[in-house]
């Protein structure tokens, strides 16, 4: 199996290699940073990945996608699976008072989603198969005052990704959207964490896992999620504009 | 900014507050905090030497990544967050296993290093340091030492069995042990006395790799010390897998009310598993879950001594060792209180390079009481007297309760181990033993 990672050195991006490292998967990692990217090479390697490529790129920075993919496909004429899963999830409050953070978090959680994802679901759609996944996040399902610029950049990777599917589809390819909850990975690393809310980036993994094999479109990770964010979801405007959420 | 959580060790004891703080990449470099640091794996330790109240804890989880591993040679470099489950998981299909295991494969290897744990077979085996090839060292200053047994020799020695007091253990190298399946061979017996017992454990010194006696600690007079003895050896039958079926794990869903567990219920659980051969003697294929980890297979099983959660306590005596244990043995039984996972090994004499490493020459005894409060602490106290009258020791990452006079009885080398301690790294139960 041939599995493109972008964000490869994201908690939940290493916890699900690892899941088809075992199996003899070859991967071919996209992440920031070379020293990181070369851990995560070793580590699929030791536990049976059959080969790792590597592809340093600072995703909040990437010119021309049309390149990159060109080069995944100069390397493997087929991709099995996809994963996006690079991100980042500044203080709201900073983002409120300075464009350039903004503009890059749009770039790294947003635009390195939406513009290398088409380009491989159409190489994929032509092929009549493939998977891709994006890490999208149960954040996007409704703006809240807390973090609705990370909110707005996810709810674009759930739109478009729901867009993406009903195009694709039709030619053989699954596309998933993953919404994890709060997940205790560097990108939290900040955030209190105590109650049962709070997952690891294995058991995501898990459920990323659970969702290709049975062929699901969305799912949240963990599945109680879904019952919390359509409770949220259902709130009217008029009262959850008042909430302090 | 850091997060402040009550990090609470496995025998749920102490309820300290400490500042979490985390790795997540070997080259990462340790936070810069005000007071004292210690580094944290999966906080299996009973007491408090995995706990700093006041200070801040360094988690090690996420740096879990397999560096290499040699399958003809049997050598795994790893990360020192990877758990034992880990390691398991990935060289027993190679036909490798653990030369040393604690009684639960939830511990990541820095930790199994830094309390150079034992398992069923020290006196073949040695301790878990034995094996350790080279590591890493991080230290507060920023410095970086690759430690082996003839590089750094000193911060080697130290930081075996140092409880994590000389730096943050980034990564390590250990030489695993060649096996052909996942299974054991076990050889069980019902017995009836601790001269049984004894005697049994003789008898087996040279024939198995791995001995353990289970005490039922409330049996008192002819029957005091009465148990199942158990030895095994990996199983030799090249056509057996090499993998584990998976089975289905259970949990303590809540911590249980303290009422649970008491004398009664403690001594029909004790009557039960005493007769659970179904007669005297029993021979058995075991897959090595079932017989290193039975408790793994139940989640927060330390959940059932309740909110005030307990005590462990593993001394190892030297002297004499038949007369002490029989002391200990009796005091136990007559306190009343209730132990029911009492464990009962020999150690060899094979020598661990650790500075302060628990296990000597003799045997280990290892209890866990309910905290009752003062009565199991007098009770702990007595016990230490006969540990000490039998020129034993205590092992810190059990403890929650030893002096600081008992603690340097039992490791004079602490003299010359503390000048390797980083200036930034403490305990809370570094803090507690000292005079």
């Amino acid at each position: 199996m041939n599995i493109v990672i972008f964000g490869a050195t994201s908690a939940i991006a290493q916890a699900w290699a690892r899941l088809h490292a075992a199996q003899g998967a070859g991967f071919y990692l996209v992440g920031r940073d070379a020293g990181k990217l070369e851990s995560v090479k070793h580590d699929l390697l030791t536990r049976g990945a059959s080969e790792v490529q590597l592809h340093p790129a600072d995703l909040a920075q990437v010119q021309d996608y049309g390149l990159m993919v060109d080069k995944i496909y100069a390397h493997w004429p087929t991709i099995d699976t996809v994963l996006f899963a690079q991100g980042s999830l500044p203080d709201q409050r900073k983002l409120e008072k300075n464009i350039a953070p903004l503009r890059a978090m749009l770039e790294l959680n947003t635009m390195s989603y939406i513009l290398p994802a088409s380009l491989i679901a159409e190489r994929m759609a032509k092929k009549g198969c493939g998977r891709v996944v994006l890490i999208s996040s149960a954040a996007g399902d409704r703006g809240r005052q807390s973090n609705y610029f990370y909110g707005t950049s996810k709810a674009a990777v759930t739109t478009f990704a729901q867009g993406l599917r009903n195009h694709v589809f039709k030619y053989g390819v699954q596309v998933l959207t993953v919404k994890p909850g709060f997940v205790d990975t560097p990108m939290t690393a900040n955030i209190a964490k105590s109650g049962p809310l709070w997952a690891t980036p294995e058991q995501i993994a898990t459920c990323i896992e659970n969702g290709l094999q049975k062929k699901k479109d969305v799912i949240y990770a963990p599945w109680f999620w879904q019952i919390i964010m359509l409770v949220i979801r259902h709130i009217p405007e008029a009262i959850f504009k008042r909430l302090g959420l | 900014m850091p997060i402040k959580t009550a990090n609470r060790a496995w025998g749920r004891y102490f309820n300290y507050s400490q500042e979490d703080y985390a790795l997540y990449w070997p080259q990462d470099s340790l936070p810069a905090v005000e007071n004292s640091l210690l580094p944290y794996g999966l906080g299996r330790s009973y007491g408090d030497s995995c706990l700093n109240d006041g200070g801040a804890l360094v988690h090690a989880e996420s740096l879990n990544r397999m560096i290499d591993f040699n399958s003809d040679t049997g050598v795994l470099r790893c990360e020192a967050g990877v758990s034992l489950a880990d390691v398991l998981q990935l060289c027993v299909p190679y036909g490798w296993f653990l030369p040393a295991t604690p009684g639960t494969k939830f511990v990541t290897v820095g930790g199994a290093i830094a309390n150079d744990v034992h398992g069923k077979n020290h006196h073949n085996g040695g301790t878990f340091g034995r094996y350790v090839r080279v590591f890493e060292l991080l230290r507060s200053d920023g410095s970086r030492r690759l430690c082996s047994p003839n590089v750094n020799t000193e911060f080697y020695c130290a930081t075996i069995g140092g409880l994590g007091l000389t730096g943050f253990i980034v990564w390590a190298e250990i030489q695993l042990l060649k096996v052909q399946n996942a299974f054991v061979d076990d050889d069980s017996f019902q017995c009836q006395n601790l001269d049984h017992c004894l005697q049994l454990f003789e008898q087996s010194r040279e024939s198995h790799q791995y001995r353990v006696a289970w005490i039922d600690c409330l049996a008192q007079g002819e029957a005091l010390g009465r148990g199942i003895f158990s030895r095994a050896n990996h199983c030799s039958n090249k056509t057996l897998p090499a993998m584990l079926v998976p089975r289905k794990k259970l949990s303590v869903p809540f911590t249980l009310p303290p009422y649970v567990l008491n004398k009664h219920t403690v001594t029909a659980f004790n009557a039960l598993y005493f007769r659970k051969l179904g007669g005297v003697r029993k021979n058995s294929r075991l897959d090595y879950d079932a017989f290193f980890y039975p408790l793994d297979n139940i989640h927060h099983w330390n959940r059932i001594y309740g909110p005030r959660g307990f005590l462990q306590y593993q001394c190892v005596i030297t002297k004499e060792p038949r007369a002490a244990l029989h002391a200990l043995l009796a005091r136990i039984a007559r306190s009343g209180q209730a132990s029911f996972l009492s464990v009962l090994k020999e150690f060899g004499d094979l020598k661990s390079p650790g500075m302060l490493s628990f296990p000597r020459k003799g045997f280990t005894l290892a209890l866990d009481f309910p905290n009752l409060g003062q009565s199991t602490l007098d009770l702990l106290n007595d016990l230490d007297a006969i540990v000490r009258e039998a020129e034993g020791a205590i092992y810190p990452a059990k403890d929650a309760r030893m002096s600081p006079d008992m603690y340097r009885y039992g490791y004079p080398a602490i003299q010359d181990f503390i000048q390797y301690i980083d200036p930034k790294f403490s305990s809370s139960f570094w803090r507690r033993v000292q005079p």
